[in-house]
């Protein structure tokens, strides 16, 4: 397993006239929990969909499981898009479909799974994301948006991803759950080695969970290692981020 | 990646073990997960075997479901487990058991769903009154404070329901007359009555056709898009938002559209309408030899100026009901996709439904007048 899960190699973005990363490269191994920070507007979420092949890039290379995201044949993609599972900020789930299918559905998708095993899967994971079974039958519509958030995590857990790529995972959860949230990915990334790529704000998730920070600003990667080595960096942005700016040493 | 296995062996000791090994991944399993089923099936059969996990390389909650629905009930405490993958089965065993629920056929179904549709529509018909109510009260409430009254946006509704809408109304109400005037040229030749094509083609364009068939054009061209901005605004609080800062959703959303549906609608139809009698006559002299300035001359004389105001007050209504049904059914989408989808559906459909029915009453009520 010495090849990395993500790889991006000097990576241009643009949205019209604006440059968003300018060579930007940083790569995530297998078994990592990498945390991606940076102000709002700096391209996180952005980056996050380069990675998983939404957007296309200006320049530069991606590699999701040492596959071109944008430049794979059919059947390669389909086979990559089924080793991750993503979580999108606002949930993204299906409104039209209940609870319960929102989260059946990737597993009907590969059809080759009988109704009941898919029933049974759907169960365990609305339990590892600690959502009664009562609320199976729910449309989104009808849900608070912190239950919405854990349903969309089940789904992105359907298939048992290896990579979990989350946009603001705790954002919208109360403190309670947000740390149930952050067992749950200890857990799974110590049994079953789940690589965890997150744009997350939450300090506390960071520190508890995340086994890398990597920090965006100015359009690259300004830092990238443990939390308590970033937390050292005199990056502007990081210091105001940590709150380890003191106003004496810092006057701007 | 090896699919995952399943062995029974018999250990010098002579005990018989269920060995299981190999990758018990959903991604590996997914080809040949109905035969590892019934092998697994077979072997638990027996409750009295050992299991062994330990040979298995990867282990995921779809593997460890598997291999638990084949136990059907807990084993774990003679199965030998990797210490990663006791963990994984820890989780499967947490889950409590669901009672699938069973189906009973309802005999009252039918009684019920009529019911629910007959309650529905009153339940419609009640709130669009409410809808107007609220659109009168505010309207007399902006009448005494002009100010308020939204022009920009009565002025986007008359640009983007009437404007736009010119190029394919002229089109088809073009078109509509070229076939009517082409369809009834025959008939007429064959009397000898050619130039009562002017009375035809006036009476019937002016005073039926183009009102309506502007009024069908609109309701599905600008009354579902009505609905769907209205349906979606719904979708993303956007509507709550507006609540919240103080403005009315009525008087801005649909008061605006209404007046603007209101002014666009006549002035569209009388457009279409021309289209419609250029076209008619174009094909009038192709067909009859009846004169183009001869056709336009004596309409006037045959088809009295009455007509055109019945169809002005005709477009008039037509054009505030479609927004009134329209801005209904986008108010009453619920906040998913499958609604708003299903709101523009019915909106268009009774839209086009009522300005039928519309016109059925504006054809007994003025029967007697626009004839000589």
């Amino acid at each position: 397993m010495s090849d990395p899960i993500i790889e991006v190699k000097d990576l241009w973005t643009k949205r019209g006239q604006q440059t968003i990363h300018r060579d930007l490269s940083m790569q995530v191994d297998a078994g990592d929990i990498v945390g991606l920070v940076g102000g709002s507007g700096s391209g996180k979420t952005t980056l996050l969909r380069v990675v998983i092949g939404l957007d296309a890039p200006a320049g530069g290379t991606v590699r999701l499981f040492g596959i071109d995201p944008l430049n794979a044949g059919r059947q390669q993609r389909l086979a990559m898009q089924r080793r991750f599972g993503t979580l999108f900020q606002g949930g993204a789930l299906f409104s039209a479909l209940s609870v319960f299918e929102n989260i059946a559905l990737p597993l009907r998708e590969l059809r080759s799974l009988d109704k009941r095993l898919i029933r049974d899967l759907v169960m365990l994971k609305l339990h590892l994301v600690e959502i009664e079974p009562r609320h199976a039958g729910k449309m989104p519509a009808e849900l608070s948006g912190g239950m919405i958030k854990r349903i969309a995590l089940a789904r992105a857990l359907a298939l048992d991803p290896e990579l979990l790529v989350l946009d603001e995972p705790t954002a919208g959860l109360d403190p309670d759950r947000s740390r149930s949230f952050v067992k749950l990915i200890q857990s799974l990334s110590r049994d079953h080695g789940l690589t965890v790529f997150m744009v997350t704000h939450d300090v506390e998730t960071l520190s508890t969970l995340a086994t890398r920070v990597a920090v965006l600003a100015d359009g690259r990667i300004v830092a990238d290692g443990p939390l308590d080595k970033v937390r050292q960096n005199r990056h502007p942005f990081i210091a105001s981020f940590f709150g380890t700016a003191e106003p004496a040493t810092n006057p701007d | 990646m090896p699919a995952g296995s399943v062995q029974l062996i018999t250990t010098d000791a002579g005990e018989r073990i269920v060995v299981l090994s190999g990758n018990w991944t959903l991604a590996a399993l997914r080809s040949t997960i109905g035969r590892l089923f019934g092998a697994l099936k077979s072997v638990s059969a027996d409750p009295t075997l050992k299991w062994d996990l330990r040979q298995i390389d990867a282990l995921d909650s779809t593997g460890a479901l598997l291999i638990w629905r084949a136990w059907g009930a807990d084993r774990r405490g003679s199965t030998q487990f990797k210490k990663e993958h006791a963990a994984i089965f820890e989780r499967v065993a947490a889950v409590p058991p669901v009672e699938p629920s069973r189906w009973r056929p309802d005999l009252l179904a039918p009684i019920v769903f009529l019911g629910r549709r007959e309650s529905r529509f009153v339940e419609h018909v009640l709130a669009l009154v409410a809808l107007i109510g609220m659109l009168v009260l505010d309207a007399v409430y902006l009448l005494t404070h002009p100010r308020q009254l939204p022009w920009r946006e009565i002025s986007a509704t008359i640009y983007k329901a009437g404007a736009l809408a010119m190029p394919v109304t002229a089109l088809v109400g073009f078109l509509i007359g070229v076939v009517i005037s082409y369809l009834t040229s025959d008939t007429l030749k064959a009397y000898g009555a050619g130039v009562y094509i002017v009375n035809l083609l006036g009476i019937s364009i002016i005073r039926e056709l183009g009102p309506l068939l502007v009024a069908i054009l609109l309701a599905g061209r600008s009354g579902s898009a009505m609905t769907a901005q209205i349906g979606v605004m719904r979708v993303t609080e956007e509507i709550d938002a507006m609540i919240t800062i103080g403005i009315s959703p009525v008087s801005r959303l649909v008061l605006p559209k209404v007046i603007g549906l209101a002014v666009a609608m006549p002035l569209v139809s009388m457009w279409a309408i021309a289209a419609a009698l250029v076209g008619g006559a174009l094909a009038a002299k192709a067909q009859l030899g009846i004169d183009f300035f001869f056709f336009l001359d004596s309409l006037p004389k045959v088809v009295a100026a009455d007509n055109l105001w019945i169809a002005s007050v005709k477009t008039l209504t037509f054009g505030m009901a479609i927004a009134l049904i329209s801005c209904h059914f986008g108010l009453r989408a619920k906040p998913n996709t499958e609604s708003v989808s299903n709101s523009i559906t019915s909106s268009v459909v009774a839209s086009i439904t009522f300005v039928i029915l519309l016109d059925a009453v504006f054809a007994i009520v003025f029967r007697q007048v626009g004839f000589d």
